[in-house]
């Protein structure tokens, strides 16, 4: 690898503060399962790797019924798919945050740096759409909270401007009468990108018949992971039906915007978000069902 | 150059002590500078698992690993599975098995069957493909590692380490 520096900052202002410092020539550090691999293969210049794994704010893992759920971004996966509270509360997280990688990636790689990585085929984050994460941002501003769906300007670009990082998600609590899911189309079973993903959640009301909302977002069919807000919103107030969820999925296979690739054609990632996005409705609707968010 | 930094870990069980420039990965260092060649470079992009070692509890690709961020932490190669009393049971059963052809691929096998089987002494053999998934072997197949390493956990290996 080319040579670079390396600090290690133990607090959110010395390390926004090299940030600053350093402006594109530093990248922050996680799990560095993405970042490691960029720059080895020289398709990321770096001079200073900044690595936040021992700032306290990045590693909170916190969640109540009543603030929800914070993830330092520097949680790894696997701290995130062991809690049994996240997993209570939040399947449709643990739907994408299991399948990042194998065992050894998810050891080391965290959902802020999948965030932050800015794929548009990253596992985590239409299901973080979908659940309504907001990431929390530091900077020398101060901070501030952009909604995840905004977050990603293009393949590998963010929002983040000048000496600002991404210190935690937060996740509000799991509203009654609520359930999610997330899944993907790859060709194998394990340890691979996807070549569509598709997360949705939804609540219902009471009686567990009708649909108050619902959030629907794609992966790896744009250059960014696409919240399709009008195939949420067509649901809304609809009762359960196949025919609203083929009318969402259909919704949401007409915002698709693929291309083709090595991983699929575009005809292909058309027909596989519709698939995927009835298949992920009708699990989150079950799950809302059976009392599991 | 960058300036070297001084690490200080424990590596098998012993304290260690090295010197390293940031773009070192834990595993060039274990192998250039401190000579357990045991972890082997397969892909040194994540995929194959040939450098597999175990960082504090979590096994871990030492290729995605930067040297310097093993300060203070505790690191355990494949040099530290056996014992003075010989081969622990999962490197046993891979023998009995023939679960290797060429062997590049075999000591990350190994440490990750261990640390499957630390956490979950009897899995089944689902549960010990997907943990394996991160795994590559490019001669011998999967069947006999995974019947191996069921072998193992039948012998009740992990208390034996």
């Amino acid at each position: 690898m080319s040579p670079f520096d390396y600090a290690a900052p133990r607090s959110i202002a010395e390390a926004a503060a090299l940030l600053q410092q350093a402006g594109d020539d530093g990248r922050v550090l996680a799990g560095g399962t993405d970042l490691i691999v960029q720059v080895r293969e020289n398709r990321r210049r770096v001079k200073l790797f900044i690595d936040v794994k021992n700032i306290p704010e990045l590693n909170e893992l916190s969640c109540s019924a009543r603030k929800g759920l914070v993830i330092g971004a520097a949680v790894p996966c696997y701290r995130i798919t062991s809690d049994s509270k996240v997993a209570q509360a939040y399947p449709g997280l643990l739907d994408a945050a299991g399948i990042i990688g194998g065992v050894q990636i998810q050891g080391r790689a965290s959902i802020g740096g999948n965030l932050c990585n800015a794929s548009p085929a990253a596992d985590s984050i239409p299901a973080l759409i979908a659940l309504e994460a907001a990431c929390v941002i530091a900077g020398p501003q101060g901070s501030r909270e952009v909604p995840v769906e905004q977050f990603c300007t293009g393949p590998g670009k963010t929002v983040l401007g000048r000496g600002e990082m991404v210190v935690a998600l937060r996740l509000p609590p799991p509203k009654k009468g609520s359930g999610a899911h997330y899944l993907r189309f790859i060709p194998r079973n394990e340890m691979d990108i996807a070549v569509v993903g598709a997360g949705a959640s939804v609540v219902l009301d009471k009686a567990g018949k009708t649909i108050v909302s619902a959030r629907i977002a794609l992966g790896a069919v744009a250059p960014t992971p696409l919240y399709v807000a009008e195939a949420g919103a067509a649901l809304a107030g609809r009762e359960v039906s196949e025919a609203a969820v083929l009318q969402a999925a259909e919704s949401a296979r007409a915002a698709a915007r693929p291309i083709t690739d090595m991983r699929g054609s575009a005809a292909q990632r058309k027909h596989l978000s519709a698939v995927l996005v009835r298949r992920a409705l009708e699990k989150a609707i079950e799950r809302a069902r059976n009392g599991r968010a | 150059m960058s300036k070297k930094i001084h690490v200080h870990t424990r590596i098998n069980g012993e304290e260690v002590e090295f010197l390293c420039e940031p773009r070192q990965s834990l595993l060039e260092v274990l192998r250039d500078e401190l000579g357990l060649t045991g972890a082997k470079e397969g892909c040194n992009n994540g995929n194959c698992g040939a450098c597999n070692v175990v960082l504090d509890d979590r096994l871990v690709n030492s290729c995605l690993v930067l040297a310097v961020e093993v300060e203070g932490h505790e690191v355990t190669t494949v040099e530290g599975v056996a014992s003075s009393k010989g081969l622990h049971p999962i490197q046993q059963k891979f023998l009995e098995h023939a679960a290797l052809q060429c062997g590049v691929c075999t000591p990350g096998f190994i440490v990750a069957a261990k640390a499957l089987l630390d956490r979950n002494p009897k899995p089944t053999e689902h549960q010990v493909r997907h943990w394996l998934a991160g795994n590559l072997c490019r001669c011998t197949g999967y069947d006999k590692i995974v019947r191996a390493v069921l072998d193992a956990s039948a012998c009740g290996s992990p208390g034996q380490k």
